[in-house]
């Protein structure tokens, strides 16, 4: 059980009123509940206050019980009962809710906490010095499979890491506009990479996902317009029709030789970290362009199929899950390896 | 593995339009007033030929809850409460339908009206789903302009759509707790019986359904309940939206049938397990609440209502929570603790005291601050939260203790062993402050 105070008095200001727009809203809200049970109302006739205000005022728990015809201590219960209502004033910019249950905790969302302490406040629902944001830890926000995830005011922003998270506190500081949704490359709560289901139901958008945004995460991997570049050739090896595959049997014979992806430029990996490459395997992999670790780790459904084919690989990629390993070593090499897997490389 | 054919939210990723004429197209309002006239005894029919089982955790019988709605009038209306205080961590579907198929909902609704003789629904949707809701309403409002619903619509059936919303409460998913809170108070349950079907919202007849058990029926009866009944197995029948978070390679919500396997299910939707299937520790499989299992059981577990009681858990949600070998699976339980601590509503004293109790314990094993006969005495606490409380969040703030200390307790043992070896001579272990 959370225990909730109303704000000391001497912040409390002294009157509240509904703007002309909030009133009509509110009369027909009531009016939508059955007569006699306007009650029912309470809810979101706080929440707009809240919306209107910043916060829940004492003044206003006054004028909403006055309302609805309610005893004061009926509406204080409900106001202290849940936790959505700000009962003091939070930044006026951004009021970070970091979700920190379980299914964020185990992908990250103590990283999140440690960046709001370090460029917020160390205390939530404290603000910075300028009054403009404030955080405070939440618990399940129903994104999970987005997770980690933090809710500012009315939108959600999902799948954050710990510098973009960063770059987005200053973007709300600057007041810019800042994106909601899914951070990284991927539609909604769809797995990302692409979509393994809902992938032959006619829809009206196409089905490519939105070109990438500016991420952290993509950083390190090879530039997205190298990536997509490879990534239209197998779009019809995938799922040729019939006559296509005759014909394009004989192109097919030079296209094997052909490198699949534009090698990055810099060091090359040693991709013989991987469990499941040796220097056979290297050299071909080096072949089709793929030198680093970063490149491994980024390989879509689509291309995997095409490496397997052009390789022989027969579901070895997946089998030994070489994107999870080469992400491991791409972010921290044979240490992060460790870490993740509990065993040596190789 | 289902096919797309077979599949009822086909709109799940937000890929096409969600709105009315987008819905249109995917197939919603078609022969809806055929089956409004055939009237409410085949609709409930149809839906318990079907076998849909609740999908807000419980899993009762969706048709047979339905039958429980007076048959005779007696003066008061009927209504329907749709549950879409969606809070269960881990739980992350009805989002889903309702900011990208928000139809199936707004159709479910009049057919699960007609089905228990009400002509008003309140679709209560948590507090931090606002663009949710905003969708919602959009296309309830829709819904009202084209005269499929409100009054003299098209289908000739009288029915009103509110869209309700709470205030951050988990304890709201809770039935009663919501009809409470709907009705303007606190959300504290309220003891059974009477039940909802005889005195519910506002004293009269309710029925309260998920999101998901109501979304599901206008295709139900589009296709036959046996269409549904021949998927997944016996008592276990259907399709089901599973949402897979935590350490997989790419965490998504899906529409999958019932009773695939664990492993299908993973290496399929969601790109494997974070460093392959040895790096998996354990699985939370239906949502917070219920009890983790070791992760060598759960590869050949099958994923519906009986299958996972089988492996000593419950399907609940179907949200799966996968936990690698990195993760601290003391730690992880532990912040659980936290959430129901926070969450509980403080009505009965097992459960407000009880949860903040265990949270206080848990807290010290995380660090093995703690005595090993302390396990023995937390499995025995939970027991006595358990089921001694009016609604089930006593239930659910123990079980996955309980799952942790049946499963886990050499961890837990080692952590202790580890801190006291650790302690100082001087000092041993620094004396443990009484809770």
């Amino acid at each position: 059980m959370s225990v909730r105070r109303l704000a000391e008095d001497h912040i409390q200001p002294q009157e509240f009123a509904f703007n002309a727009d909030n009133k009509k809203w509110a009369k027909q809200t009531i009016a939508k509940y059955p007569k006699g049970r306007q009650q029912s109302a309470v809810i979101p006739l706080l929440m707009r206050a809240q919306e209107q205000d910043g916060w829940v005022t004492k003044a206003a728990i006054e004028h909403v019980a006055d309302m609805l015809e309610m005893p004061y201590i009926r509406v204080l219960e409900v106001a202290t009962f849940y936790t959505q209502f700000q009962l003091k004033p939070v930044g006026t910019k951004a009021h970070i809710q970091v979700c920190g249950t379980t299914p964020c905790m185990l992908r990250g969302s103590g990283d999140l906490i440690k960046v709001c302490k370090s460029k917020i406040n160390a205390q939530p629902f404290e603000t910075n010095e300028a009054g403009t944001l404030s955080w405070e830890e939440v618990e399940c926000l129903g994104a999970c499979v987005n997770a980690p995830m933090v809710m500012v005011f009315k939108d959600t922003y999902e799948d954050l890491t710990p510098e973009r998270f960063e770059e987005m506190i200053d973007e709300f500081e600057a007041g810019k506009e800042v994106k909601t949704g899914p951070q990284i490359d991927r539609q909604f709560a769809a797995p990302e990479g692409g979509h393994v289901t809902l992938t032959d139901v006619p829809a009206k958008k196409p089905a490519a996902r939105k070109p990438a945004t500016k991420s952290a995460t993509k950083a390190s991997a090879p530039k997205p317009t190298a990536k997509e570049k490879a990534e239209e050739p197998g779009a019809d090896v995938k799922k040729p029709s019939k006559t296509a595959k005759k014909a394009a049997a004989k192109a097919d014979d030079a296209r094997m030789k052909a490198p699949l992806f534009d090698a990055p430029e810099g060091q090359k990996d040693d991709l013989k970290l991987i469990s499941g490459v040796g220097p056979v395997l290297e050299g071909k992999l080096n072949d089709l362009g793929i030198t680093t670790y970063a490149q491994v780790a980024k390989l879509t459904k689509k291309q995997i199929a095409e490496v397997d084919d052009r390789l022989s690989f027969k579901g070895r990629i997946e089998r030994d899950d070489w994107k999870a390993q080469a992400k491991a070593l791409a972010k921290g090499g044979a240490e992060e390896y460790r870490k993740v897997f509990g065993k040596d490389p190789r | 593995m289902l096919t797309d054919k077979d599949r009822i939210f086909t709109n799940l990723y937000g890929l096409g339009d969600w709105s009315l004429e987008g819905a249109k197209k995917r197939g919603s309002w078609s022969q809806t007033k055929s089956f409004i006239d055939k009237g409410r005894d085949w609709i409930t029919d149809e839906v318990k030929g079907s076998g849909l089982r609740g999908r807000g955790g419980a899993g009762f019988p969706t048709g047979l809850k339905w039958s429980f709605m007076p048959k005779q009038n007696d003066g008061r209306p009927h209504y329907l409460v749709v549950n879409a205080d969606e809070s269960e961590p881990g739980t992350c579907k009805d989002r889903e339908i309702m900011r990208h198929d928000p139809h199936h909902l707004v159709e479910g609704c009049l057919l699960a009206g007609r089905a228990m003789d009400a002509h008003h629904a309140f679709i209560y949707v948590r507090g931090e789903f606002i663009r949710e809701r905003e969708r919602l309403q959009a296309a309830v409002d829709q819904a009202y302009e084209a005269k499929l619903i409100g009054k003299n619509n098209v289908h000739g059936w009288d029915f009103d759509i509110v869209v309700h919303h709470g205030a951050g409460a988990y304890i709201c998913g809770e039935e009663t707790a919501l009809l409470e809170s709907l009705e303007g108070k606190k959300g504290q349950p309220r003891l059974k019986p009477p039940f909802p079907a005889g005195m519910g919202l506002y004293g009269c007849p309710t029925t309260v359904n998920n999101v998901e058990s109501i979304a599901v029926v206008p295709e139900i009866l589009r296709r036959g309940g046996s269409w549904f009944a021949g998927l997944g197995r016996e008592n276990n029948t259907g399709s089901k939206l599973f949402c897979v978070s935590g350490h997989v390679n790419t965490p998504a919500t899906f529409e999958e049938e019932m009773g695939i396997t664990f492993g299908e299910l993973i290496d399929k939707h969601c790109g494997g397990i974070r460093g392959g299937w040895d790096n998996l520790l354990a699985v939370i499989p239906g949502g917070s609440s219920v009890p983790c299992v070791p992760g060598e059981k759960m590869r050949d577990a099958v994923m519906d209502f009986d299958g996972l009681r089988e492996v000593g858990s419950s399907l609940g949600t179907a949200a799966v929570i996968v936990m690698d070998k990195s993760t601290d699976i003391i730690a992880a339980i532990a912040r659980l603790s936290y959430f129901y601590k926070h969450e509980s509503c403080g009505q009965c004293t097992p459960c407000r005291e009880g949860t903040g109790w265990m949270y206080r314990v848990m807290e010290r094993m995380v660090r093995g601050e703690a005595q090993k006969r302390e396990i023995d005495m937390l499995f025995e606490v939970t027991k006595q939260v358990e089921g001694h409380t009016i609604c089930a969040l006593g239930d659910a703030a123990a079980w996955p203790i309980q799952g942790l200390i049946r499963n886990f307790r050499p961890v837990i043992e080692a952590r202790i062993d580890q801190y006291t070896h650790n302690a100082k001579a001087e000092g041993a272990v620094p004396s443990v402050a009484a809770e």
